[in-house]
């Protein structure tokens, strides 16, 4: 048996955590998203999509770090597009970037800590969630070593608790399994599964078999508009024999986007 | 609250033995966590076996916060926080100093000529200020600028860090020279209050560049060529500075909205 929490019990007054309508947004000069329309609830999801799709560019949009171009973007009910006061929902964000600086001489603990700081968190809850978070990514040895000491995969860890550290309704990790090992690997899926039971967790991947092992639903792009959206064992049914992939879950994938360049294409 | 369980409801609330049916426990349950006299009264009606077994819990959970890590203590928040930013700015803030001292130096050395330390107040905080808020020079800018703290309030915070070194040179310097101390500080306060104002626009560091260029070329070469003191730095243009610095730190709060994205003129 497992204990409600008060977030599964809370009423919300919006229907999606996130949701878009014709969102575009640029990068560069490029508009990356263009026309996007996707609507996610409680869960985690797995944003696939092949390279080049606006995968990073959505994500930067949804962590309210780059202003859409056109289109709708609300996030916990409250919209986040033009010229709106961010301050309220980015208390509920987190995020990590595909590319994360770091301040070198920081330790782990100072890093995320300054990050709760950020992130405008009650200064008496502080200590306590920085513990939990370095705890939950595995990182409890190394926190108080310096950042500069530490691994790749040591550091994305260290990413993901600075994500984590104010507990978020809305987690967006882009590209967060990159440089962890198999076992990491496998205590991160643990992470998002647990995460995901009260919070909207969006994870960018570019492997399939993560987001099939972790993920409640999968989101696929191509050229920064929504192709597919659906459970895993859906994605797994789309494949045949004749499409390219080493797993069930790839051949779906491949089959997806020939169909849907065929449909462009035409 | 209620009517306390009889003794004897109690004792057999206590003896794991005796069954109790569940509703009873319940209610029994409840009571407990809220009487003390009670809770008093069954641990002294308790069993040696179950005074036993409570004595090992408790000796095992003090044996285990004796051998683990001790709680962290309270920190020192401002020295965390603000570190990456001290470390940052140090060089340029040195360097600003240092050029200060030269210009009061040349002052000594040449007095008739117009004085150096007036000519370079305005724009003494500019390479300070256009370092605190610059993309590249923060290697966690995305990081920071998804969270809700990243404004017009970071950008104060931060130039106020620069003012706090730049000012007291500028006094130092002005009590040394002999220029007067409102047409060194009003001017200073007024091109920083512009460079964020037109940096809401351009970016705070091609501001910085912008003002200090035109400032450079419209008045310093001037003076230097001509040997005059510049006409807006004659003893009464003070009250004009002061306006303009108040005007210039009124508009820039009405761009708060400017500074809050990743790619927020910085
Ligand atoms: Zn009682």
């Amino acid at each position: 048996m497992r204990t409600v929490s008060a977030a599964e019990t809370a009423t919300t007054t919006y229907p999606w955590v996130v949701h878009a309508e014709g969102l575009r947004v640029r990068a560069g000069r490029h508009l990356a998203v263009d026309g996007l329309d996707l609507a996610l609830d409680t869960g985690v999801h797995g944003l696939l999509g092949p390279n080049g799709a606006g995968k990073t560019t959505l994500m930067r949009a949804l962590a309210t770090v780059v202003k859409p171009a056109g289109g709708r973007l609300t996030l916990l009910g409250e919209s986040v597009d033009g010229r709106a006061d961010l301050r309220r929902v980015r208390r509920g964000l987190g995020y990590l970037p595909q590319q994360f600086g770091f301040y070198p001489r920081f330790t782990v603990r100072e890093f995320v800590e300054y990050m709760a700081w950020l992130k405008e968190m009650p200064k008496a809850a502080v200590p306590g969630a920085v513990q939990r978070a370095i705890d939950r990514v595995g990182l409890t040895a190394k926190a108080d070593a310096r950042m500069k000491t530490l691994s790749g995969g040591m550091l994305r860890r260290a990413g993901i608790a600075q994500a984590i550290v104010n507990d978020p309704a809305v987690l967006l990790l882009d590209e967060p399994t990159v440089g962890l090992d198999p076992e990491q690997r496998l205590d991160f899926r643990e992470l998002l599964r647990d995460v995901g039971v009260d919070s909207c967790v969006l994870v960018s991947t570019h492997l399939v078999e993560d987001v099939v092992a972790a993920c409640t639903d999968v989101v696929l792009i191509n050229e920064g508009r929504l192709v597919y959206q659906g459970t895993p064992n859906d994605l797994i049914a789309q494949g045949g024999q004749g499409d390219a992939g080493d797993s069930a879950a790839e051949r779906g994938y491949s089959a997806l986007l020939r169909r849907h360049r065929a449909e462009a294409g035409r | 609250m209620t009517t306390h369980p009889s003794p004897a409801v109690l004792a057999r609330y206590a003896d794991r033995e005796m069954s109790l049916d569940e509703a009873t426990v319940w209610s029994v349950e409840v009571h407990l966590e809220n009487c003390a006299d009670c809770r008093a009264q069954m641990a002294g009606s308790a069993t040696d076996d179950s005074r036993d077994l409570l004595a090992r819990v408790a000796a095992g959970v003090d044996h285990n916060i004796a051998a683990g890590p001790a709680p962290a203590g309270r920190r020192s928040w401002l020295a965390a926080r603000n570190r990456w930013l001290v470390w940052h700015s140090v060089p340029w803030l040195i360097m600003t100093v240092a050029v200060l001292g030269c210009a009061v130096l040349l002052d000594a050395l040449q007095p008739s000529l117009p004085s150096v330390v007036s000519l370079l107040a305005p724009v003494a905080p500019l390479p300070g200020v256009a370092i605190a808020w610059s993309r590249r020079h923060d290697p966690a800018w995305e990081l920071v600028a998804g969270t809700p703290a990243a404004g017009l309030a970071m950008l104060l915070r931060r130039t106020a860090g620069v003012l706090a070194v730049v000012v007291p040179a500028l006094v130092l310097a002005s009590a040394r020279t002999g220029v007067s101390l409102a047409l060194t500080l009003l001017p200073c306060v007024a091109f920083t209050a512009a460079t964020i104002t037109l940096g809401a626009f351009v970016g705070v560091r091609r501001a910085a560049a912008g003002l200090g260029t035109a400032w450079a070329l419209a008045v310093v070469v001037p003076a230097v060529v001509t040997a005059e003191p510049p006409a807006v730095l004659q003893p009464g243009s003070s009250g004009v500075w002061a306006l303009l610095a108040l005007t210039l730190a009124g508009l820039a709060a009405t761009r708060a909205d400017s500074f809050r994205r990743l790619t927020s003129h910085n």
